[in-house]
Formats: C-alpha cells, structure tokens, sequence
C-alpha cells in the first residue's frame, strides 16, 4: 500500500499511546469500578439471605430454600469474581506471547527448564487448538522435548478460571494447593519425560519441517492502553463462553448441596476409599469438562464427605488430560509417546490424590 | 494484496477469515484472501499460535482473534 497509508497509521498508532487523557480516563475507569465491585461482593451473603429468607419468606432448614440460597450466592460471587480475575489475567498475558516464551526456553537445559517452562506455561496465553503448531515451534528450535511437555502440561491444567473457582469456593488454600502440585505435576512429569529420550516417538516430518524463520520481527511494542484493552477483551472472550457451564454447574452443586444428605459421600469418595483415587483420575481422564462445570460441582461433592485428595485428583484429570487434546497431539506424537504422556502425568495426580487424603 | 488466514480450523479461525472479508468490502480494497490449515506451511511462517495473519509475506498477528476494525488497521498498516 502506499507510504501515506503507512504514515497515516503509524501517527494514528503514535497518538493512540501517548494521549496521556486516554490513559487516565481508562484508569478512572477502572478504579470506579473497583470501587463498585467491592460494594457489591462484600454484601452478597446478605443479599442472598435477605433475598431467600426475607423476601421469598423461605423457612431456614428447607431444602428447597438451603439450595436456592446457595445459588444466588454463589452463582454472582463466582461470576464476579472471574470478572476481575480474567481481566487481570489478561493484563498479565499481553506481556507473554508464545513467541517470547519459545525464545526464553530455547537452548534451556533439562531441570531448570522445566522450571521455567512450567510457570511460563501459566501467563502464557495458550489455546488447546493451537497447541500443535507449538509444540512444533518449540521442538523445531531448541526447545528440549520434556521441556515443552512442562509447559503443555501446565498451560490446559492451571488457568485462571480453575483458580478462581477454587479460591471462591474453597478459599486461597486449597487454590494455592492447586497451582502448587499442578506445578509440580508439570516441572517432574516434563523432567521424566526428558530423561526417557523419547524423541524417535514423535512423528519424523516434526524434526524435517523447516525451523520457523523469525517472526518476533513483527512485533510491536504494546502500549498500556493496549494491554487494558486485551483485559477488556479476555473478559468478553472468556465469560461469554464459560458461564453458561459455571451456572449449570453452580445449579447442580446447589441441588446436591440442599438435597444429598450429608456424609453420604463419605462411604465412596472419602478417605478410608483406597481405591477412589485411582477410579477419580480414570474417570476423569477421557472426561472433558472446564473447570467452570466441573468445580461447583466438586464443592458440593466435598462438602458431604468425600476426601480432598481424592476430590484435587478428580479435578486435574478432568481439566488437565483432556481427550480432545490428546487428539489433535496424536497429529506429531507417536502413540507410545501419548501414553507416556498420560501414563505419567495420571501417575503425578495419582500420587498427589494420596498425599493430601494422608496428609490433610 | 495477499492475504493469508492461518489456522487449523478452530472456530476463531474461521471467524477470522469472515472478519477480513468483511473488512476488505467495508474498505473497498481488493485482495486474495487464502486460507493455510496446512500445519507444515503455517509453522515455516514462524508463527506457533492461530490464528494468524499474513499480509504479503509478513506476519501481523498471531493468536488473536481481532474486531473487524482492529482487521482494518492491520489492512491499512500494510
């Protein structure tokens, strides 16, 4: 096109960040709401009271009541809290892009990148439907082969809408014991992965296709007002596709939370149930929910009597060993491969499932 | 004008094909719009995350799925 175009956007790019209005303006932006975002969580649980107890004139030891109460607490709690969580989250990711990722892994050794592409694969902005190309991008340039499986083991498993679910379900601890062994599943298991040398188990065309010529040239820097705008816009991408499964998911955890009497649970997912960590984690493998579905469901499952462990392992097999990636893997990895894959990350849940039923 | 839309055919893929095309009549400009699911082809791009687009040989964008406005800048840019 014609240098006119050309200077005409590049000014328009140029004003766009330094109006130093803009920027303050979105900042005023999103302090006020903020401000009206706190105003309104801290008073949920005595709205959903008033609402239930009050206005409907429901009696307190109801089924029925108990479960709707849950709902309408819970269902905007979570919904609020994934508002802000997403929109930081996006923030944070506008400053990782895969490219910069590969560069920083590139030429790491075992250990340390495993470490390192373990955390990196949690702000990394990452989508099951590409994670072909980049495992390609990633292999084809240096990148160790158990090092990339950190980072495709830890991107699906610890995201940000599982973390939020955890944390205003179950409060930061459990939400920090998440993120803590789903890093660890993701830094040995890659480490393993590693150490078996399993190279001639990925598809020979992988390691033939030429390396990526560099693509970074084309990246600009991004302005702040850039990096609001993808908050902005992971919050609109992300809710607008998870809520539907959160209510529902909020809706059937209110049933069991009204309904299924307490500890029943106890006798089948609790502790003294050696097997029902195993059974959790194989159930949970070919089954493909987000988190936003599964996790509600899990509280209320928690809340009568089944064991933690047993309830974490559940959890990191559903939303970490999906069947739909396994599949679109199977493109560039060899089936002895995908079985080690899902052999040894089940295994690390597995493990992980005991520990916090002995432990807690 | 070239134009490539790379993707491995996810739904943000497609929906990144119709946004250019509308974007292109929106602006009157003429272009071949092409679509690359071949994933060899995609990675000798340099690009790992789609999807992506191409305009005359240069990447512009990867991993986004942007507005049509946002499709008419990068267009304009070229």
């Amino acid at each position: 096109m014609s240098g006119e175009v050309q200077r005409h956007s590049a000014a328009q790019k140029a004003t766009k960040a330094l109006n130093p209005e803009r920027l303050v303006l979105s900042l005023l932006i999103v302090l006020a709401a903020t401000a009206t975002w706190w105003l309104v969580y801290s008073n949920l649980e005595r709205f959903a009271n008033w609402l239930v107890f009050g206005a409907l004139g429901m009696q307190a030891g109801n089924r029925l009541a108990a479960s709707i109460a849950f709902f309408v607490f819970e269902a905007p709690k979570v919904l609020m809290l994934l508002l802000v969580v997403v929109f930081g989250v996006g923030i944070v990711r506008s400053f990782f892009t895969p490219e910069r990722t590969r560069q920083l892994l590139a030429g790491r050794r075992q250990t340390a990148g495993n470490v390192l592409a373990s955390l990196l694969g949690v702000v990394t902005p990452f989508c099951s439907c590409s994670a072909v190309p980049l495992f390609i991008g990633f292999v084809t340039t240096g990148v160790p082969l158990g090092v990339t499986f950190s980072f495709l083991i830890a991107a699906p498993m610890i995201n940000e809408v599982a973390l939020v679910l955890l944390f205003g379900l179950f409060g930061w601890k459990v939400a920090a014991l998440y993120l803590g062994t789903g890093l660890a599943i993701a830094m040995i298991a890659g480490w393993v992965i590693g150490k078996l040398r399993l190279e001639r188990w990925v598809e020979g065309w992988v390691y033939a296709t030429a390396p990526a010529s560099s693509a970074a040239s084309t990246e600009e820097r991004t302005t702040w007002g850039e990096r609001l705008t993808a908050g902005r816009d992971a919050v609109k991408d992300i809710v607008s596709r998870v809520w539907p499964y959160m209510l529902a998911g909020i809706a059937v955890g209110a049933g069991i939370h009204g309904y299924v009497p307490e500890q029943l649970m106890a006798s089948i997912m609790g502790k003294g149930a050696w097997w029902s960590v195993p059974l959790a984690v194989v159930i949970g493998i070919p089954m493909y929910s987000n988190a936003a579905g599964i996790i509600p469901v899990v509280q209320a499952l928690l809340e009568k009597g089944a064991a933690l462990g047993t309830v974490l392992a559940f959890m990191m097999s559903v939303i970490g060993l999906s069947l739909p990636e396994v599949v679109i893997l199977r493109k560039v990895l060899k089936l002895p491969l995908i079985a080690t894959f899902i052999g040894v990350v089940g295994f690390g849940i597995l493990i992980v499932g005991y520990l916090f039923n002995i432990v807690l | 004008m070239k134009i490539e839309v790379l993707g491995t055919g996810c739904p943000k893929c497609m929906s990144v094909e119709q946004n250019v095309k509308k974007a292109l009549e929106e602006l009157a400009v003429q272009a071949d719009v092409e679509k690359v699911t071949d994933i060899q082809q995609i990675i000798q791009k340099g690009v790992m995350a789609t999807p992506a687009l191409v305009i005359d040989g240069k990447v512009v964008f990867q991993g986004k799925n942007p507005t049509v406005d946002q499709l008419k800048h990068f267009i304009q840019g070229a």
